[in-house]
């Protein structure tokens, strides 16, 4: 039997589901500086809304992060997060790294696993960077689905690695969280019960340990969108989001908190946003002239993807 | 009427009350309690309901259940399992009547 399933028609945009509810989409008090490394990866992951993979040119050139560590340096961001695209596989990440980790008390680098080697792992520890991995599902044939054949295997052995170097060990200082998005078009499973269910069997399958478990759904955008379409999911998929649509999950959004930069300078306050070129709403176009950190109450642009963020427990 | 099963009558589900409306808030009430976590997680109990679906042979059910299992985060070796565990009762079921079938044939047999 059926969830509450609520039909529109027309369907009710974003910005009117806001009004709806009596809630704005405002920045609070910017604390995270996202920073996009580039669409290059190893893997090309049928969910991905980059549309990243090993055909993809563009990455981040030295004279950008310079930008991203001149502007990390004046401003007081508590965070650093490092994403893709495969962030291992931008020849200058060491130096990227260096540039930023004493100027924030965390940095995050997004890694996908499969790209990781010993040097990089033993790098980020010296570091102290937080790692947060993808990990979609607790079998083959999910994550195969997802993220292409022989990922399950070597992420296993990542993790593997991860953990002999001291990440995601208790009393090693060093985090490793992992993060799960659907296989399809369907929403994710609860956190706190999907945390507890890989926590036990990664360790009795595999020895393997982790600190937090995040579980997203999938934002309608890029590959994932084409997915959508050319299954026959969209439509569906699109209700439930909006079904689901949760206005105690406004406040707690990263577009609040957080500013995402891409891999040619450019501003976004997201990363979906950036996937779809939607640019910064506090006006300034790229982090060379970034001089202060965007004022709270500066009002955030919105679009139906947004429905995706606002699912449920929601997109943080 | 072309077809007896239309997907699009799921939604409508709780249209079931239109005419008795205390009785379908009771069985929705003590529904929504049955399949909240418990003693069993939601996952398991979606597993269970999955299989049942099968068993009933509700197609309505076995779309609501497809979905959910999937929400609840159950892989499809999962689901297939769980219906192994149904149809090894349900043929079980069968079989051990033959235990029945044995005792009058004998009874009836020289």
């Amino acid at each position: 039997m059926p969830d509450k399933i609520v039909k529109q028609d027309p369907p009710e945009t974003f910005a009117q589901t806001l009004v709806r509810h009596g809630v704005e989409l405002t920045r609070d008090r910017t604390v995270t500086l996202q920073v996009n490394t580039g669409r290059l990866c190893s893997l090309s992951c049928r969910h991905c809304h980059l549309e990243a993979g090993p055909g993809r040119g563009e990455t981040m050139t030295r004279e950008t992060m310079d930008s991203v560590i001149d502007a990390a340096r004046r401003l007081p961001f508590a965070s650093i997060d490092i994403t893709g695209g495969a962030p291992e596989l931008v020849p200058d990440l060491e130096y990227l790294l260096r540039g930023v980790a004493p100027l924030a008390p965390r940095v995050v680098v997004r890694t996908n696993l499969v790209s990781l080697d010993e040097r990089l792992a033993r790098l980020y520890r010296e570091l102290r960077v937080v790692l947060v991995a993808s990990f979609p599902a607790l079998n083959a044939g999910q994550t195969s689905a997802q993220r292409g054949e022989g990922v399950w295997e070597k992420s296993i052995e990542a993790l593997k690695l991860l953990n002999s170097v001291g990440y995601g060990v208790p009393g090693e200082g060093v985090e490793l969280d992992l993060v799960s998005n659907p296989s399809g078009a369907f929403l994710p499973a609860a956190q706190a019960g999907s945390e507890k269910r890989f926590r036990a069997e990664l360790s009795r399958r595999y020895g393997v340990s982790f600190d937090n478990l995040f579980c997203f759904a999938n934002v309608p955008l890029g590959r994932f969108l084409a997915w959508l379409e050319k299954s026959g999911n969209l439509e569906g998929y699109r209700e439930k989001l909006a079904a689901g649509f949760n206005p105690c999950a406004v406040a707690g959004l990263m577009c609040r908190s957080q500013l995402s930069v891409d891999w040619d300078g450019a501003l976004y306050d997201c990363d979906f946003h950036l996937a779809a070129g939607i640019p910064f709403g506090g006006g300034v176009a790229n982090i060379r002239e970034l001089q202060e950190l965007p004022a709270p109450g500066t009002p955030i642009p919105t679009a139906q993807y947004c429905f995706a963020c606002t699912v449920g427990s929601g997109f943080t | 009427m072309e077809n007896y099963y239309d997907p699009k009558d799921l939604p409508r589900f709780a249209e079931i009350g239109n005419d008795a409306p205390e009785l379908a808030q009771k069985f929705f009430d003590y529904y929504g309690s049955v399949f909240a976590e418990g003693e069993l997680s939601e996952r398991e109990k979606a597993l269970i309901a999955l299989a049942v679906a099968h068993t009933v042979q509700c197609p309505y059910c076995i779309d609501a259940y497809t979905r959910g299992c999937l929400e609840k985060g159950a892989s499809l070796g999962e689901m297939t399992e769980a219906l192994h565990v149904v149809t090894a009762i349900r043929g079980g079921a069968s079989l051990v009547h033959g235990i029945q079938m044995r005792k009058i044939a004998e009874k009836l047999s020289l």
